[in-house]
Parts: structure tokens; sequence; C-alpha cells
């Protein structure tokens, strides 16, 4: 492998100097790289006040009665919680962070299509951030109707949740930007000879995840204006004493926030079809399988959203219709974990911190995923429905899929973003105690939802004590390991050792540029002449 | 690099266009005409069918697909498609409650 | 699927928000190219309009929902919508499309001046539908048919909800007919000044086609709520 084939011949997206100075040099940046980083910084930060509350809510948790908070509180606290990791982590996370950063490059182009529409989008998240935190301090007090905002809750409580959906609003409209510009950029923006399928699979997943978002999230934005209306002028759509109907919300919420799922997982089932090529050493298995499943999982999301609502007293028809084409998801995505795994057959795996995100984010995804069937089927539906299976399930899918994806992208990605590299060792650590504390804290949950936990309440009987203390010990265990993680990120961002060009021997596009990448990504625009996954010393790999 | 234009041709002719504004007038005063006459069961999906014709000849001329790239026309069909899905599987719901 | 693509900035089309040029900041380029891309600006538009059409899809379907459910009052409510004043704004929108898309065919055979005065109508046609809807909302109101009124909550159920589905749909178009009156002043401007020329037309265009959904969407509405007694 060439290292730093440009010395320091040219000029980083970080060091350059544009025509606007110190913090302006970011916020009105339209270099991708520099938005990626700043959406990374911002869903950062989100994350760990996220976690925060978390933490609040498994200490009250940690025995019976009040031991921190009150239980109005506590209902601000997990609303908060979701509506934060929801649409503030987990939607934006992987596409506009790394998106932002690498679909440009990883199909040789200069940037997106549309530049200025990008910033415009940044701006929108942070507003839509902004204005969810200003709903905590403001009068009327931080909403209490689960992120789901279910009427006709929503509609009666007191607390600010026209703010928040008003949050909600302006971060939908920031995902429909990005989305929009990465479906016209992969159309348009390909270098010479990179023809669909030779596009790298993370490149497949955002194309369809950004399907989602353009298609999927007006749903949500004229459902979010519904209820603000009635809640000022009660023109009764949603409203059940004036005539409305309470399951038509969920029905529009949940076309919506089903396939949003999938805007939150398709992309880290792209980060995974790269990691793992690139520490196999091997092309990957099943290469248009993988690509057309990402898009099969973007249609078929549409198709399932009633799930949610198996006990919200809907037609019978309709509940076995959405039963079975719930099943059908499990297909493709049946599809990419055993494609994964044949691509690690025989290959010669070097076991580096992003590789052993994506072992875990295996491990996590295929628990969160088989738990799925259990409530994708009526009959145990109706069992575990509402209790704490649930939160246990969407935590094993969501976290163990989609956040652990998150860092494993990071640290796959971090010598190229930052031209550092971090403690591969002291990284390991907090893998081990990520995955120790993941498990304590979230399997529990799955047996104390069996035994008949409700979720989103802020007290339980007594034989529910040992479980969940067990959850709030691995909850700490797993904040620890988090907070090791960054600490180990941050000191290799302020004084790691010079990272090469390309440090794990990957063969997408971004590894062809310098650690970080120079304004334009490309000195000439690369003409492309075979699939993304072709490893020349495919045998003996030192 | 060349600088390239793709430029969209120049499309149907201003004769065209008053044509089809003409089909576009003739048919919302059909579609006026018999709302008064019960049709039963068909009235609702006569409207809907007039109301159809007249928006694929909206999109067809005056937003000139008929011109565009097969591109616009497979964007064009999945976004309906979807819509299409979320109208069916609302009402597996809301008519068989 | 285009396979021939292109790797130079496109700072050009509609999808433009601010002034800052991407270009600008260059130093390792010293002669930043700027290239065109009219049909990567088309397909975003596009991509934009299916974002409209299923924001009005979720009231379409609330709509499809309700009506089966109150089908009787639906009926009823219906009766207090004045069809002349409906079928009127249904044909003058229809015409503004007429002018819309024949000031995009008069830019490209150059007649600058044909095309100003075609936007110029198309504003004048989009004005009257609002000054329309002014008259219609207004009469409602004075008979107190609006939501929340103390009249409208003594009607039926599915009444309140038809035209609580009547004020929020029709608003909501109203809304995008305010927005596209701005966005044509825009354009009539830019035409005046040769920004918008014949060699150049895209961000009209693609004005042109929001237009064009904005009476789409009115084709949708006019049946499904003055045309069903």
């Amino acid at each position: 492998m060439t290292h730093q084939a440009h010395d320091n011949s040219y000029v980083s997206y970080l060091d350059y100097k544009g025509k606007h100075s110190g913090i302006w040099a970011w916020l009105l940046s339209t270099d991708h790289k520099r938005i990626g980083l700043m959406y990374l910084t911002g869903i950062m930060l989100f994350f760990v006040a996220g976690m925060s509350l978390g933490f609040v809510m498994k200490t009250e948790m940690l025995s019976r009665g009040e031991t921190l908070v009150d239980a109005q509180t506590y209902n601000a606290l997990f609303t908060l919680h979701g509506v934060i990791m929801i649409f503030l982590v987990i939607i934006p996370g992987i596409p506009a962070a790394f998106g932002n950063f690498f679909l440009p490059i990883q199909i040789g182009a200069k940037d997106v299509s549309f530049p200025r529409l990008n910033l415009f989008s940044f701006w929108l998240y942070m507003a839509g951030g902004v204005v969810a935190l200003s709903s905590l301090f403001l009068q009327g007090g931080p909403i209490d109707t689960g992120w789901t905002f279910y009427v006709p809750y929503s509609l009666r409580t007191n607390t600010n949740v026209s703010l928040a959906l008003l949050a909600a609003f302006l971060l939908g409209f920031s995902s429909i930007l990005t989305g929009l510009n990465f479906i016209t950029t992969v159309h348009r923006l390909r270098a010479p000879g990179m023809g669909f399928f030779r596009m790298p699979l993370f490149i497949w997943a955002l194309y369809s995840t950004a399907w989602i978002q353009v298609i999927a999230t007006p749903v949500i934005g004229i459902t979010i204006v519904l209820v603000i209306v009635e809640r000022l002028f009660s023109i009764g759509i949603f409203d059940p004493a004036l005539g409305g109907d309470p399951i038509l919300f969920q029905h529009l919420f949940w076309i919506y926030s089903h396939p949003a799922v999938y805007i939150m997982i398709l992309p880290a089932m792209g980060v995974v079809s790269e990691i793992i090529p690139t520490f196999a050493k091997r092309t990957i298995f099943g290469y248009k399988a993988i690509a057309f499943s990402s898009l099969a999982i973007a249609f078929i999301g549409y198709f399932v959203w009633a799930h949610h609502m198996f006990t919200s007293g809907m037609s019978d028809l309709a509940r076995i219709i959405f039963s079975l084409f719930t099943f059908l998801v499990a297909i493709p995505s049946g599809v990419k974990v055993f494609n994964w795994v044949a691509t690690l057959y025989k290959g010669s795996i070097e076991p580096r911190v992003p590789f052993l995100f994506v072992m875990m984010f295996i491990f996590l995804f295929s628990i969160g995923g088989l738990t799925g069937l259990v409530l994708g089927n009526l009959a145990t539906n109706i069992h575990t429905h509402g209790t704490y299976f649930v939160v246990a399930h969407f935590h094993y899918v969501m976290f163990g899929g989609t956040v652990i994806i998150l860092f494993g992208a990071l640290h796959y990605w971090f010598p190229k973003m930052f031209g550092r590299m971090y403690n591969e060792k002291v990284a390991t650590v907090s893998v081990i105690l990520i995955f120790i504390g993941f498990n304590g804290l979230y399997f529990t949950m799955f047996i104390l939802g069996y035994m008949g936990m409700p979720r989103r309440y802020w007290d339980y009987l007594p034989e529910y004590q040992l479980l969940h203390t067990i959850s709030a010990i691995g909850a700490y265990i797993l904040i620890a390991g988090i907070l090791l993680m960054l600490h180990n990120l941050w000191k290799a961002l302020r004084k790691g050792p010079k990272a090469v060009q390309n440090p794990w021997g990957g063969v997408t596009l971004e590894w062809t540029v310098p650690s970080p990448p120079p304004l334009e990504n490309f000195d000439e625009i690369p003409i492309i002449t075979h699939g993304p996954y072709e490893f020349p010393e495919a045998k003996g790999v030192k | 690099m060349e600088i390239t234009h793709t430029h969209s041709k120049s499309h149907t002719g201003y004769g065209g266009y008053v044509l089809i504004w003409l089909i576009l007038i003739g048919l919302t005063v059909l579609t006026v005409s018999v709302s008064g006459i019960d049709f039963g069961n068909a009235t609702l999906p006569l409207a809907l069918l007039i109301a159809t014709i007249k928006s694929v000849l909206v999109i067809n001329i005056f937003m000139h697909i008929k011109h565009e790239d097969k591109i616009f026309r497979l964007f064009i069909g999945v976004a309906l498609l979807i819509l299409i899905v979320a109208f069916v599987f609302t009402a597996f719901d809301v008519f068989f409650r | 699927m285009r396979e021939a693509t292109y790797n130079e900035q496109v700072t050009d089309g509609t999808m433009n928000i601010k002034e800052t040029n991407p270009i600008s900041h260059a130093v390792s380029e010293p002669h930043p190219h700027v290239h065109r891309d009219d049909i990567g600006s088309k397909l975003g538009m596009w991509l934009f309009l299916f974002t409209e059409i299923l924001l009005f899809g979720g009231l379409f379907i609330l709509y499809m929902a309700y009506r089966f459910q109150y089908s009787e009052a639906f009926h009823i409510a219906a009766r207090d919508l004045n069809v002349n004043i409906g079928t009127l704004n249904t044909i003058i929108l229809l015409t503004s499309s007429l002018t819309m898309a024949l000031s995009i065919a008069a830019i490209q055979k150059g007649k600058r001046i044909l095309s100003m005065t075609l936007i110029a109508s198309t504003i004048a046609f989009a004005a009257a539908f609002m000054v329309n809807k002014y008259f219609e909302w207004g009469a409602k109101f004075a008979h107190g048919i609006y939501p929340g009124s103390s009249h409208l909550l003594e009607k039926e159920k599915g009444e309140i909800i038809f035209f609580g589905l009547y004020y929020s749909m029709t608003g909501l178009h109203g809304i995008h007919v305010m927005v596209g009156i701005i966005l044509l002043s825009i354009m009539f401007v830019s035409v005046w000044r040769g920004k918008t020329n014949p060699d150049k037309f895209i961000i009209l265009e693609n004005s042109g086609l929001y237009w064009h959904l904005v009476d789409l969407i009115w084709i949708f509405l006019f049946p499904l709520f003055y045309l069903i007694h």
C-alpha cells in the first residue's frame, strides 16, 4: 500500500482557508466533509445528553418507590430520551454524519449534488435540536407523551407538545433534504465507469435509505402539523370527542415511523458491508444479493407499519396481513446476515477494533431480530405488547444495531476523517465493557417483559427487584465503556499519532485519498474499472 | 473536463398546450355536470377517474414527463406505488373493522 | 438509468439556498469549474414534489377513512359548499397552469417579454384564486362554520370532521398557492434581469413543476369536496 502519496503537498479539508474564518468557516461551509463532521459533533453531543437521561432513569429504577425523581419527571425523562435518541441521534446518525462525509468520496465525486441545500439541512437539524431542547425550559414543562405523541393524550396534556412536534417537523424536513440530495448525487455524480453495480454497498444502503427519507417522512410531517392544528383550533380530525379516530393517528404515525426504523438500520448494515471485506481481505459474498436486499427492505418496510398497533383495536384482517408482511422483512435481513458470515468464511480475518464492533452488531442484532419475530406474531404480541420485552427488543436493534455501528464506523473511518489514530488497546477494552454492559442492561429486560413488567412505569412490584438491579448495574458498565471509548477518541483527536492513508488495507475509494482528505477529495476524478471489493493481495495478507 | 450542458429539448408547442387546456376545461365541465346525476356506487369512482385523466394530462404534457428520460417515469411510479400501498393497507383496517 | 455522470460541482438549480459558493473556498483548485446539471436539478425537484404528494397523501388517507365512516354526514355537509366558486377556481387554476407552461415554451424560443407576460398572468390567476378562496371562507365564517364554532359543534360528528378536513386540506393547498405566488414573482424578476434566459431556464422549469403540482392537488380536492351531493 502506498502511504501518503501526496505527502504534505496538499491542504486538507480541516485546514483550508475559505472566505469565512473561525466558527463561520464551519457553519457556512458547503463542503460535504465539514458538514458531515458538524453533524457528527451534534449527534455525539445529543447522544451523551440522551445517555445521561437514561442513566437517571436506570438509577430511579434501581429500587422501588421514589429513588431519584418523581413520577411526572420520569414521564418526561423517557419521552425526552426517546425524542433525542430517535430524532436527533439515530435517524440522522449514520447517513447525515458518515453518509455526508463518505458518499461523495466513495462514488468518486467532489461533493453532493446540492451543496448549499446540504448546509441548509444541517441548519434545520440544529434548529430542530434547539427547539427540542428549549421545550424543556419554557413554560408548560417538558413533554410527557412518550416519543410517539399518541393522541388523544397529546391533545390534552398541558406540556409543551406543540414545540416538541415543531422540532420533529424541522428534523424531518432536514432528513428529507438530505435524502433528496443523496438520491440525486448517486444518480448524477458517480465517477466515470462506476455503474450501479460497482458502487460500494454502503452507497446502496444510503441510496435505499434516502428513498425512505423522501417518501415516508412527509407523512409524519402532515401528522405533526395536524396535531398542532388540532391543539390550536380543535378541527376534530384526531379528537374522539369531535368524531376523530385516534387509531388513524397511529396509522399515519407508523406509516412513517416504521419505515423510519429502516432509515435507522439500513445505513448501519451498509457500514457492516464495508467493514467486513476490509478485515476479511475478501470480496464480499453475494454483492448483488446484499445490494438488492437493501432495496427490498426499504420497499417491504412500507407494508408492515401496523404491527405496532396489534392491540389498538384495528380490524382482524389488517392484523393478519400486517403480521404476514412483517415476517417477510426477515428474509432480506437474513440474506444480509448470511452473506456477511459467508464472506468471513476462509477470509484472513484481522479482528481489529472496527471488526469487533461488527461482530458485536451481528450478535446483538440477531437477538433483536429474532425477538422481533416474537413481537410480529399476533398471539405472542398480545402477551408482550407494551412490556419491557418491547423496550429490550428495540434497544437490541436500535442501539445494538445502529448505535453500535455508529461507534464502529467512527473507529473505522476515524483515521481517515481526522488523520490521527486512536489507541487500539483502550478501544478494545471499551468494546468489551460495552458488550457486557449492554447485555446486562437489556437482556434482563426481555425476562422482565416476559414476566409482565410494563414499559414506562415509574415503580414496580417486589418480584422484579433482582432483575431491575442487574439491569441498572449493566447500564453503569455500559456507560463506563462508552465514556472510556469517547475519552480514547478525544485523546486521539488531540494528540494521537498521525494516521496513514490506508491503515486497514481497504480498497474502496476513500482509502485512495490522503488522510484527512483534501478539499475536493480528488486531484483527478478516478476512472473505475472494477467492482468495489477487489483485493489485489487477496491471498497472503500480512 | 468539458462542460456538458444537459438541456432538455423543447417540448410541446403553444398550440399543443392550448389543446390540452381545452380538454382539461372540458373534463371539468363534464365532472361538474355529471355530479348531479346519481350513479349509485359508481359516483365516486367516476369523479376520481376523471380527476386521474386530468392529472395524467397535466403530468405528461404540462410537466413534460412525456419528453423526459425514463428515469423520471420510474421515480414517479415508485412514489405512486408507495402512496397506493399506504391507501390500500390503511383500507384493510378501516374498511374491515 | 443514465450512466453518463459528471463530477463537477453543481452549483446551479433551484436547490440553492444560500449565497455561499462552495467553489470559492478552493485552494487546491485555482480554476474552479462550474458545471450545470439541469437533469440533476430536475431530478431533485421531482423528489421534492414527491414529498409534497405524500404530504397531501396523508390527508387524503384520512379523507378516505372518514368518508367511509361518515359517508351520510359528508353528503349533507358538502351541501354547504359553493359549487360555482369551486368550479370557477378549478378553471382559474387550470388556466394558470396553461400560462405557466406557455411561459416556459416562450423563454425557450427566446421571447422574453411574452414569457414575462405569461408569468405575470399566472400570478394574477393565482391571486384571483386566493381572492375567491377568501370570499368562500369568509362566507363560511359568517355562517358560523369554522373549527371550534358553537354552530359547528352542534352538528353531527361527521360534519365536524368534514369541515375539519375541508379547512385543513384547502388551507394547506392555499398556503401552497401563496408560496407559488412568491416563487413566480421571483421568477418574473429573474426573467426580467436575464438570469433566466433561453440558455438557462431550469429554475423556471422547476418553478413550473411546482405550480403544476399545486394544480394537480386541486384537481383531486375539487371533486372530493364540492361534488359529493
